[in-house]
C-alpha cells in the first residue's frame, strides 16, 4: 500500500461549474498509468468522496496517463455549507488515498 | 481562415505585452477575451458585481483598445465584470468610455446583455421550456422571484449578432467561455468542430501550453480544423498540453455542451507542427441539436452572515476542541432561545476548526498523529436578517472568548485577533439554477444595443 501522490506526477482539482468538482490524475507514464487505472477501485473513491458510484464519472484517458474523475458537489459552490469556493483541496484527500495491495 | 488573438484567460491576469504586439503583427482578425465565469463564486453574480479592481480593470482594458485601434479589428469581452449581469456590463461599458473621452477616440460600442427577468423564466418553466440539468436545485416561480440576478450564456449566434453591427468594441453580458472565440471562425465558415475546439482550447489564454502565465495565445481556424500558438518567447504548445487542456474545469473532456448542440472531441488528432511551437488539431465534430438551448445562472440571497473567529494556543483546549465546540454549540443554542426566542431553524450556526479539518469537513481522511500547536475556531452565524445576524455574532462572542471545558476551571482566555471579534459580511448569495432554456430564436432572450461614441 502507498499513497497516490507518491505514485503520480500531479492530482489536481477544480469546480466544473457550480455544481460539480473534477479530480484529474496525471500519471505520468505509460507504465503508472496502467497500474494505477487497474488499481484505483472506483467505489473507494466514490466513498472517499461520499458521493453515489453512479452519479460519479471517471474516463481512463490512455494518450495523456490521465485518470479524471467528476461528480456532482454535496454543496453546491458557495452555499451556506461549502467550504471550498474552489474546489482545490479535493485533491489532497485523493492523492492520500492508499491503493495496492 | 480566421485568426483569432487571445490576450490572457481573463481581463485582470495580466499578459506577456511583447507577446501580445507580436500577436497583434501578425494580423488578427479579432481579439477576443473572456472577463469572467461562476468561478469565484455567487456573491458576484448575486450582487451584479465585478471581483476586480476598477484600476486594474480600466489598466489592461486600456491596453486592449490599443491593441484593437493598432490591428484595426474588433476587440470582443465575454461575461464583463466577472458575472457578465447588466450592471456589470454598464460598469465595464463606463469604463470604456472614460478610457475613450481621455484619449480622444471614437468607437462604435455593441453591448449584449443576457439578463433573464423572472417573468421570461416563469412564462418559459410554465410550458416546459425549462429543463434541469444534473444536478439540478429545484425551482419554481417564488426560486425565480427571489433571484437578484438570472442570466443565460450567449452563444456564438448572439456573439456574432453584435460583431454584424460593425463594432469596433463588443461588450457581452454573461456567455459560454468559447462563443467569444469560436463567433467569429463559425461566421466565416470554417470547421465548426474545429471552431469549437479552438475556443475551448484557447479560453484561458497560454494555459493549454508552457509557460501559462504568458497568456497571449494565437488561433488559426480553416476548413478542416485550427492551430494553435502560444506567443510568448518561451512558451511552446505541445499536443499533450493542448489535448490535456480539455481536462480543465471540465466534468467530461470529450464532450461540451452549447447553445446549439455539442462538441465531440473524441476523433480529435493532435499533431506538433515542424516550428516546434504550434499544435494543429483535425477531427474534431460539432454535433448540431434539435433544439436551441441557453444555459441559465442563477444567484438569490442566502440570509446574511457574521463571522467569530478565535485562535486556540492552549494545549488542553487545541486536544479538546471537538468537545469544546459542541459544549459552546449547546450553551449558544439554549441563549439564543432564551434571549432572542430563536429555536434551531431560525439561524445557522457551525463552528469549523482551522487546522483540523475546516476544509474537508466530514470527507476528511486524515487522523492526526501529533496535537497541533494551536487552532483556530471559526464561528459562522447566518441568519434572515443582518441584524440579526450581528446579535447572534454577539452572543457567541463571550462563549468563544471564555467558554472553559468544566465548571470548576478558572475562566479561560482564548486569542481574538482583532476588535470587535464579529465580522459581518453582509449579505450571501447561494447560486440556485442549473437549466437551460429552449429559444426559437438565438436573439429571443438577449438585448443588443449599439452605442456611438464619437469625439472627432
Amino acid at each position: 500500500m502507498a499513497e497516490l501522490r507518491d505514485m503520480v506526477e500531479k492530482v489536481r482539482a477544480k469546480n466544473a461549474g457550480p455544481f460539480w468538482i473534477t479530480v484529474d490524475v496525471f500519471c505520468g507514464s505509460q507504465e503508472a498509468f496502467d497500474w494505477i487505472s487497474a488499481a484505483l477501485d472506483t467505489g473507494a473513491v466514490a466513498a472517499l468522496f461520499d458521493t453515489p458510484a453512479q452519479t460519479l464519472k471517471r474516463f481512463d484517458i490512455a494518450d495523456l496517463h490521465v485518470i479524471k474523475i467528476s461528480f456532482p458537489r454535496a454543496a453546491v459552490q458557495g452555499a451556506p455549507d461549502d467550504r471550498d469556493m474552489h474546489g482545490a483541496s479535493f485533491a489532497a484527500i485523493l492523492g492520500e488515498l492508499r491503493i495496492g495491495d | 481562415m480566421t485568426r483569432v488573438l487571445i490576450p490572457t484567460g481573463a481581463l485582470g491576469l495580466g499578459w506577456d505585452q511583447a507577446a501580445l504586439d507580436r500577436g497583434i503583427a501578425n494580423g488578427p482578425d479579432l481579439i477576443a477575451i473572456d472577463g469572467g465565469s461562476t468561478d469565484s463564486g455567487p456573491s458576484y453574480l448575486g450582487r451584479g458585481v465585478s471581483k476586480y479592481a476598477r484600476a486594474s480593470t480600466k489598466r489592461e482594458w486600456g491596453l486592449l483598445i490599443d491593441a484593437q485601434r493598432q490591428a484595426g479589428v474588433p476587440l470582443v469581452i465575454g461575461t464583463a465584470g466577472t458575472c457578465g449581469a447588466g450592471s456589470a456590463v454598464d460598469w465595464l461599458l463606463d469604463i470604456t468610455q472614460e478610457i475613450l473621452a481621455e484619449t480622444g477616440q471614437s468607437a462604435r460600442i455593441a453591448v449584449l446583455k443576457s439578463d433573464q427577468p423572472a417573468v421570461r423564466v416563469k412564462a418559459a418553466l410554465a410550458i416546459g421550456r425549462v429543463t434541469p440539468l444534473s444536478p439540478a436545485p429545484d425551482i419554481s416561480d417564488a426560486v425565480l422571484d427571489s433571484c437578484t440576478n438570472i442570466v443565460a450564456l450567449a452563444g456564438a449566434e448572439q456573439i456574432n449578432a453584435a460583431l454584424a453591427t460593425g463594432a469596433d468594441i463588443v461588450i457581452a453580458g454573461r456567455t459560454t467561455d468559447t462563443a467569444i472565440i469560436a463567433a467569429l471562425p463559425l461566421a466565416n465558415g470554417n470547421h465548426a468542430g474545429g471552431a469549437w475546439h479552438g475556443a475551448k482550447i484557447g479560453e484561458c489564454g497560454a494555459l493549454c501550453a508552457t509557460h501559462p502565465q504568458s497568456g497571449v495565445l494565437q488561433i488559426d481556424f480553416d476548413a478542416t480544423g485550427f492551430t494553435v500558438t502560444p506567443l510568448a518567447d518561451l512558451a511552446r504548445a505541445t499536443p499533450h498540453t493542448v489535448s490535456a487542456h480539455m481536462l480543465y474545469e471540465n466534468a467530461d473532456p470529450f464532450i461540451l455542451h452549447e447553445p446549439g448542440g455539442h462538441l465531440d472531441v473524441t476523433g480529435a488528432i493532435y499533431t506538433a507542427l515542424d516550428d516546434r511551437s504550434s499544435v494543429r488539431v483535425e477531427g474534431s465534430e460539432w454535433v448540431p441539436s434539435d433544439r436551441y438551448t441557453v444555459k441559465l445562472e442563477g444567484a438569490r440571497s442566502a440570509g446574511f452572515q457574521t463571522v467569530v473567529m478565535a485562535l486556540v494556543r492552549d494545549r488542553h483546549y487545541v486536544t479538546h476542541v471537538d468537545a469544546w465546540c459542541r459544549s459552546i454549540e449547546t450553551a449558544f443554542r439554549a441563549k439564543a432561545q432564551d434571549r432572542l426566542g430563536l429555536g434551531p431553524n431560525d439561524y445557522r450556526l457551525e463552528l469549523r476548526v482551522i487546522g483540523r479539518d475546516a476544509t474537508m469537513g466530514p470527507l476528511e481522511t486524515a487522523t492526526a498523529t501529533a496535537t497541533a500547536t494551536e487552532v483556530g475556531v471559526m464561528g459562522l452565524v447566518t441568519a434572515n436578517t443582518a441584524a440579526r445576524a450581528n446579535e447572534l455574532g454577539k452572543m457567541l462572542n463571550p462563549y468563544l472568548l471564555h467558554h472553559p471545558l468544566t465548571p470548576e476551571e478558572e475562566v479561560p482566555t482564548f486569542a481574538f485577533p482583532f476588535s470587535p471579534a464579529e465580522i459581518d459580511r453582509g449579505e450571501i448569495f447561494e447560486f440556485c439554477l442549473n437549466h437551460v432554456m429552449t429559444l426559437d430564436s438565438p436573439m429571443d432572450a438577449f438585448d443588443l444595443h449599439v452605442h456611438e461614441v464619437d469625439h472627432g
